[in-house]
């Protein structure tokens, strides 16, 4: 039973329809997150759920009411921006109370309810501070505070992380993905990261040029993206030319050797078509199980902790693979002639 | 909604503001009887005072901006480089015209200076001039610093003199050759608000005795009809082109911030 | 070691100090020293000792009225000039008008609020004098008579209306960008969290903009207090405002007394001094939550 609907929304700034027909259903509790390249409409499709932009044409419900009319004050919606939202003439408390002073919620039961809200993002201490003299981390955590304190039904995010520096995003995300889960509030989170959005999604919405491309759990989108701009856009992508010689049985020819593909194939007999491989389907040497072994030369090496990056050319294109370090085995150095075994298992068809 | 009370205030407010500029235009064409005419910017020309009090005023104005430009540019680079400590006073001291009216200025200028004192600059007429134009430069102070001093900002005062000074230049070298050329633009814009102010100014000028272009319109004023209301269309006309002039300089300029 | 260092701090110090001295020269020539003469005569009788009897002369219903007549007249334009200008200001920013709007309207501000003195007053006889554009446009159009109505433009409210021809520019140049300065995202989140357009202007916008207000009412304020030209080319020497008062006895010494005129000035220093030492307490009060 999905609590938030969106269905047929639209939305066009002049002639720039900026929105395509955008349908998604959010069941409670969910945390869902748009993904996509800058400018796609992400947050021209949260500005329209919270009611900052009347959508040209669909509807929005939440919780069966249908809101799309409604205006942004009346929806019951926590919203938390990119940076810099917090009212800076108020306190960390104030700011936290602002949407429970502005219901008119009683001053006792609004004084429990921001302490209790200031310790489940732990700045009780903080309370009397103002916001310049937060660091942007912290900022933000209040900023969730705040958006969480009137008991939403629906949180949305607009890329609240991207000011962050690396280290405090990462730990942030995880703190917001952990009180989202202990809340259990139905969430929207939009972003451009890739990373971000596959680790704490239940799912993700991959957008392009105003229309979802494809909804899925982080798995899904991963492993079996359905357009071409999904496989290129989520992860990385090895692109090798082959030729279809049975379709039925999803079997195709890559150089000398014969690949069995998932099921999905719909290419016909003798077409020249792509398949693709993510870096870590690529097995450095002869490994057993595998369907075939190319030759390549290794050109570059990352060495990146747990796991080692390799570009090597393979056919006169460019190969990533990545390989896990090994403590006993030093990975080869640029130049060197290798072998990759490859599987057809493991391949993501390209149809167009 | 909250667009009808916007267009409301706005057209109020032009209203407001465009009236008596039609007032004083038509009023000023009026001078002959039945039809309209520019008799009465003729008569203001034809009179010698006219160009008198002009060119005294726009004299007095070049002094006043030489004097400002000499007087704040060193202040201020030297307030950002080698003393931050005296900006509190140097502030203040620029926003002190902005507390003190003029006349109370002007009335401490005529009993300190006067012939009996020690330094009797209003005994001669090169003596006051040179009163008025200080008077003038204070009126300016707060403006022309605080252009100039925005103008220091953007660049990196330090850097700069650090570069020169490895290069040989002495103090007056740098700050002609570098520094004011870098803040012409808040200088310029400094310079024509200084203009704007000083030409039309009468209460200096008047209590000082000097033959300046305001105390000629006031006088005017008093015993003419037509020929005001010309004045004040100059004299709007002035200012506007003082204000042109202010926003040309300051678009030339990021154009070419714009092409570096 | 550690002495040479010292002594050679205390020998570079005011060398550097030297840097500013030409403008705490002028400073003190042009500013300082005639502000202590005027505050100095005020306590002086004419032979130069001490006396606090200019103080209690200035108690003569004339002055005091001129003093209440000044304060009235620069609250009043003052409060006026902020209000409409911030009426405007608003609906530029924030009212959905043509972009085109905004532009002119700064420039224009510009030119507006330099456009003060003798020509303001020549502009506004010729539109609302005797015989002005406005005054003879309503008489035969409307037969509507402004002066049997009682408004006289050689009045309080006459000079009330001149002088908001350059108070409200100023107050539209100084607040247009305090207002691009409230971020989008604080109105937007206040809706979100539940709040009215009128609860984000109560809560969150007017106290971002307090100080500016405040420091734009200050400024405005003394602008008015000071202001002679205007007065006296609209009015001549007949309307009893301080400031005309003060201009006709440092011509002619009208209070024959000119020790008088020194504490009539003082007076003024007094009241400016008082608004603008409100000003930074308030300033100071609205602002702990800025950097
Ligand atoms: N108010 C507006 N008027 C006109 N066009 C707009 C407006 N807001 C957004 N757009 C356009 O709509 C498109 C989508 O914008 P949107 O902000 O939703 O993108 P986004 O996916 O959030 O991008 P980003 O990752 O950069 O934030 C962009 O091409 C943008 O130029
Ligand atoms: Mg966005």
């Amino acid at each position: 039973m999905s609590f938030l609907t969106i269905s047929h929304l639209e939305k066009a700034f002049g002639s720039n329809l900026v929105v395509k027909d955008f349908n998604l259903e959010v069941a409670k509790g969910e945390f869902i997150s748009l993904l996509g390249p800058s400018g796609c409409g992400k947050t021209t499709v949260l500005r329209m759920v919270a009611g900052f932009e009347t959508p040209t044409s669909g509807s929005i419900t939440i919780g069966g009411q249908e809101v799309t009319g409604l205006k942004a004050n009346a929806r019951n919606i926590g919203m938390m921006f990119q940076a810099y939202a917090l009212f800076p003439n108020l306190t960390v408390a104030d700011n936290v109370a602002f949407g429970l002073k502005v219901k008119g919620v009683p001053r006792a039961e609004r004084e429990s309810r921001v302490s209790e809200m200031l310790n489940l993002i732990g700045l009780a201490e903080m309370a009397g501070r103002f916001p310049f003299q937060l660091s942007g981390g912290q900022q933000q955590r209040v900023a969730l505070a705040r958006a969480l304190a009137p008991s939403p039904r629906v949180l949305l995010l607009d890329e609240p992380l991207s000011a962050l520096d690396a280290k405090v995003r990462v730990s942030l995300r995880n703190e917001i993905r952990e009180i989202q889960q202990r809340l259990g509030i139905t969430t929207i989170f939009v972003t451009h990261d890739q990373e971000e959005a596959m680790s704490i999604s239940d799912r993700i919405v991959v957008m392009n040029a105003g229309i979802a491309d494809q909804v899925g759990s982080p798995f899904e989108i991963y492993n079996r993206p359905t357009t071409r701009f999904v496989a290129n856009f989520v992860g990385t992508l090895n692109t090798f030319a082959v030729k279809v010689e049975d379709s039925a049985a999803g079997k195709v020819r890559l150089g000398g050797a014969l690949l069995t593909l998932p099921p999905g194939l719909s290419a016909g007999m003798g077409a020249e078509m792509a398949i693709a491989l993510r870096p870590e389907a690529l097995r450095l040497g002869r490994e057993p199980g595998y369907e075939t072994v190319i030759k390549g030369w290794i050109e570059e090496v990352h060495f990146m902790g747990s796991i080692i990056r390799l570009r090597a050319r393979v056919a006169g294109e460019l190969v990533v693979m990545d390989t896990f370090n090994r403590a006993d085995q030093p990975p080869p150095v640029p130049g060197t002639e290798v072998e990759i075994s490859l599987s057809g298992k493991d391949a993501i068809i390209l149809n167009g | 909604m909250t667009r009808f009370f916007a267009w409301f205030a706005l057209i109020f407010g032009c209203l407001y503001f465009l009236l008596p500029l039609v007032g004083m235009t038509e009023f000023s064409l009026k001078m002959r009887r039945g039809e309209y005419s520019f008799d009465a910017y003729r008569r203001v020309f034809e009179d010698q005072r006219f160009w008198d009090t002009f060119g005294y005023s726009l004299a007095l104005s070049a002094a006043t901006i030489v004097v400002g430009v000499l007087l704040v540019v060193p202040t201020a680079y030297w307030v950002r480089l080698k003393l931050p400590q005296a900006r509190p006073f140097v502030e203040f001291v620029t926003l002190l015209p902005l507390v003190i009216p003029a006349i109370v200025l002007v009335f401490g200028y005529i009993r300190l200076y006067n012939t009996s004192s020690v330094l009797p600059l209003t005994g001669s007429a090169f003596g006051t001039d040179f009163l008025l134009t200080m008077g003038y430069t204070t009126l300016a102070l707060p403006y022309m610093y605080r252009s100039v001093d925005t103008g220091l900002r953007t660049i990196d005062v330090a850097t700069l003199t650090e570069a020169a000074q490895s290069l040989g230049a002495g103090w007056i070298t740098i700050l002609a050759r570098i520094i004011l050329p870098n803040v012409m633009v808040a200088v310029l814009s400094g310079a024509f608000l200084t203009l704007a102010i000083v030409l039309g100014e009468f209460t200096m000028a008047a209590l000082l005795n000097r033959p300046a272009f305001g105390p000629f319109m006031q006088l005017l004023g008093a015993n003419r009809a037509y020929e005001p209301p010309a004045l004040a269309v100059i004299a709007f006309a002035i200012t506007w082109g003082c204000m042109g002039l202010m926003q040309l300089v300051t678009r030339l300029s990021k154009h070419e911030r714009a092409k570096a | 070691m550690a002495k040479d260092t010292v002594r050679r701090a205390r020998r570079r110090l005011p060398l550097e100090w030297l840097g500013i001295l030409p403008f705490a020269i002028f400073a003190v020539l042009f500013l300082i020293l005639p502000t202590m003469r005027i505050v100095i005569g005020a306590f002086q009788t004419a032979d130069g000792s001490f006396t606090f009897q200019n103080m209690l002369d200035l108690n003569t219903p004339s002055i005091v009225n001129a003093y209440w007549t000044s304060i009235k007249l620069s609250l009043i334009t003052a409060g006026l000039g902020c209000a409409i200008g911030f009426a405007m200001a608003a609906a530029v920013v924030f009212g959905g008008l043509p972009k085109g709007v905004r532009s002119p309207l700064l420039t224009f501000s510009g030119v507006a609020s330099n456009f003060a003195g003798v020509p303001l007053a020549f502009a506004f006889i010729a539109t609302l004098g005797p015989a002005g554009l406005i005054t003879i446009w309503l008489r035969t159009e409307f037969g509507i008579n402004l002066r049997g109505m009682g408004f006289n433009l050689l009045s309080f409210w006459g000079l009330v209306i001149t002088y908001l021809f350059f108070q409200i520019p100023l107050m539209i140049l100084i607040i247009i960008p305090a207002l691009d300065g409230l971020k989008r995202e604080w109105r937007e989140a206040a809706a979100v969290l539940g709040a009215t357009g009128a609860q984000y202007w109560r809560m969150v916008a007017l106290p971002i903009l307090f100080p500016s207000l405040l420091g734009t009412f200050a400024l405005l304020f003394a602008n008015a207090f000071g202001a002679v030209a205007t007065a006296f080319a609209l009015t001549g020497p007949q309307l009893n405002i301080v400031p005309i008062k003060l201009f006709a006895q440092i011509r002619g010494d009208v209070l024959g007394n000119p020790n008088l005129g020194f504490a009539l000035a003082f007076g003024m220093i007094v009241i400016t001094v008082i608004a603008n030492t409100i000003y930074i307490v308030l300033r100071v009060r609205s602002e702990r939550w800025l950097k």
